[in-house]
């Protein structure tokens, strides 16, 4: 049905409009407010500084650099352990048992939950005077009185397997999607050639999800360079700023402090990252290239 | 969700039943599938199970199996915090976002999969685009422009915010599923003399219900769980929402775990029990090819 009407421009009008004033206005302002100097607290002192935040953002403010270590670090360590898990999960759960539908939404489930909710749950069972390591105290296995967000030396994996309770259904969800897509035949070709199921694991089932896994790894990476409301819950960024990602450092800027202009200059170092993500993105799953 | 970003695969028939092989004498099938799946289910529950014993069993008692049984923390956090008025407000913008967002997304994905037009290209640029947005990063100027809208402290503004963080993505799947309606149904009724409008209703639309479904929990979900802008845009306590709610109960509860534990359960059941409803969905949605970039 190939017309020339102004139909298809009625019908994506309103998101348009929404794109235009929620998203790309926004990102315009962002430029705009990182050459200023701009509290919401301290208004008499507002006015154009020029590239004043961003001096001081490369050159003075050390916990920036830090944000950013412990970002790559985040992203690094997350992203791959929720791809492993993801894919050990996807592929149990794609073969044939009793009660397969039931395990399938109970492991995925913790998709659904928010950060919040997440942190929530969290501080619960990993509380020191009732939680799940005081019980195993009580039962003879390791010491009580554990806490392990208020540790420095335990906060960081504590912090880890809680999102990943949250992070791997992503994963185990898209790779299950794409493995049910894999002809039957193949593996039964392969079996008749005498594949084993190792063998069949990585000449038949990995090639067939490479596209998916690059592709779901790469989003999945700035999704959790993204995410905010679990580390700002669950540790506050702390403790001493260990935990702080940049975002994380944005939003406290802007919910704490108010100091937008500032907040935006480090905002905009967020956009650059993003970018170069995006563009990667685009370049890997071959975009351009469809007529 | 991200499939929908993926290049079109050929699209594969769902296989047929699977040939029962049954292997009931394959002891191996303990080590790689029942075990590792047993420890895996342990992982994902433990935590929910912790969250329902907090909340049902008495102030001070340290049993695991919460019995007799209390409601006085639900009491204690519905009433007596304001969880029941969060939980409304929660459900006023879920609900009203899951509304906008269908409904735009079904006009724009229709426009996307049905017709060829300038700018179509650029347009689905667009919207991938937005996937790389974080909302965290554009409190700063979204609370401006809210605020000289005049949208602070409103939930009308708080499901403007969600809808237009959702919508990109809840175009693209929607593309993708009526695309997998086929077009000569809808030609046929037009050359039973139908308009575009109606063919669309009497033909399209009912074939689209499973979309509707699923894009719509994922907008409702999407809302009900969305933290930083309700934080950042509605500081006043009677437009809290749920995820607000218990942000603060996490430092304020520190010593009520049982309060803590009750206010997770009333933000746990509704969308947990949205997604065990499209979970199938969304697996089958997906493989079945629906989604294409």
């Amino acid at each position: 049905m190939r017309t020339r009407t102004w139909a298809p421009y009625a019908l994506i009008a309103p998101t348009l409009l929404l794109m235009a004033v929620f998203l790309v206005y926004p990102i315009a302002s962002v430029g705009w407010f990182s050459l200023r100097q701009h509290t919401v607290t301290q208004p008499w002192k507002n006015g154009f500084i020029g590239f004043e935040n961003f001096r001081r953002m490369l050159f003075e403010d050390e916990l920036f650099w830090q944000s950013l270590a412990f970002s790559a670090k985040w992203v690094a360590v997350e992203v791959g352990l929720q791809l492993v898990l993801g894919l050990v999960l996807a592929l149990i759960v794609n073969e044939t048992f009793v009660g397969r539908a039931m395990a399938r939404a109970l492991v995925f489930s913790p998709w659904a939950v928010s950060g919040v909710l997440t942190t929530g749950i969290w501080i619960l069972l990993y509380n020191p005077s009732t939680g799940i390591f005081q019980q195993l105290a009580q039962w003879g296995i390791g010491d009580p009185g554990t806490s392990v967000l208020g540790d420095p030396a335990t906060v960081f994996p504590a912090t880890v397997v809680t999102e990943l309770w949250r992070g791997v259904p992503f994963f185990a969800i898209l790779l299950l999607a794409d493995l049910q897509t894999i002809p039957n035949d193949l593996y039964e070709a392969a079996s008749v050639d005498g594949a084993g199921r190792w063998r069949r694991f990585v000449s038949v089932t990995l090639p067939h999800l490479r596209d998916a896994i690059v592709l779901s790894t790469l989003l999945r990476a700035v999704w959790e360079f993204n995410n905010v409301d679990l580390i700002y819950t669950l540790t506050g960024g702390g403790p001493a700023n260990q935990t702080t990602t940049l975002p994380l450092y944005v939003a406290r800027k802007a919910v704490d402090s108010h100091d937008f202009g500032y907040g935006s200059a480090l905002t905009m170092a967020g956009f650059v990252i993003l970018l170069f993500f995006s563009i990667l993105y685009l370049r890997v799953s071959k975009f351009g290239s469809r007529a | 969700m991200t499939q929908t970003l993926t290049r079109p695969k050929t699209v594969v028939p769902p296989p047929p039943a699977p040939p029962r092989r049954r292997k009931h004498r394959d002891p191996s099938r303990y080590f790689r599938l029942h075990l590792p799946l047993v420890l895996y289910l342990l992982f994902t529950l433990i935590p929910f199970y912790w969250m329902l014993v907090f909340a049902l069993r008495p102030a001070g008692e340290t049993s695991l199996v919460p019995w007799p049984i209390t409601f006085e923390h639900f009491d204690t956090v519905w009433n007596g915090v304001g969880f029941g008025l969060f939980f409304q407000n929660s459900l006023i913008i879920g609900v009203g976002t899951l509304v906008v967002v269908t409904v735009f997304a079904l006009m724009g994905g229709y426009a996307l999969a049905r017709f060829k037009f300038r700018g179509q290209r650029v347009f689905l640029l667009a919207l991938l685009c937005t996937q790389f947005i974080p909302g965290a990063m554009m409190l700063i100027p979204l609370f401006v422009i809210f605020k000289s809208a005049g949208l602070l402290n409103s939930l009308t503004g708080l499901i403007i915010a969600d809808t237009a963080f959702q919508l990109p993505l809840a175009l693209i799947l929607m593309s993708g599923f009526v695309r997998n309606v086929p077009v000569e149904l809808e030609e046929a009724a037009m050359v039973d003399g139908c308009t575009r409008l109606r063919a669309f209703f009497a033909v399209t639309l009912p074939q689209l219900k499973p979309a509707l479904v699923a894009v719509g929990s994922f907008a409702f979900i999407g809302a009900w769980n969305n933290f930083l802008f309700a934080l950042m845009f509605a500081s006043k306590q009677d437009k809290f929402t749920l995820p607000v709610g218990l942000s603060y109960a996490l430092g304020e509860f520190n010593t009520d775990f049982g309060a803590l534990a009750a206010g997770g359960v009333v933000a746990a059941v509704p969308v947990v029990l949205v997604f065990a409803v499209v979970q199938k969905f969304l697996v089958q949605g997906l493989s079945a090819g629906a989604v294409k970039g």
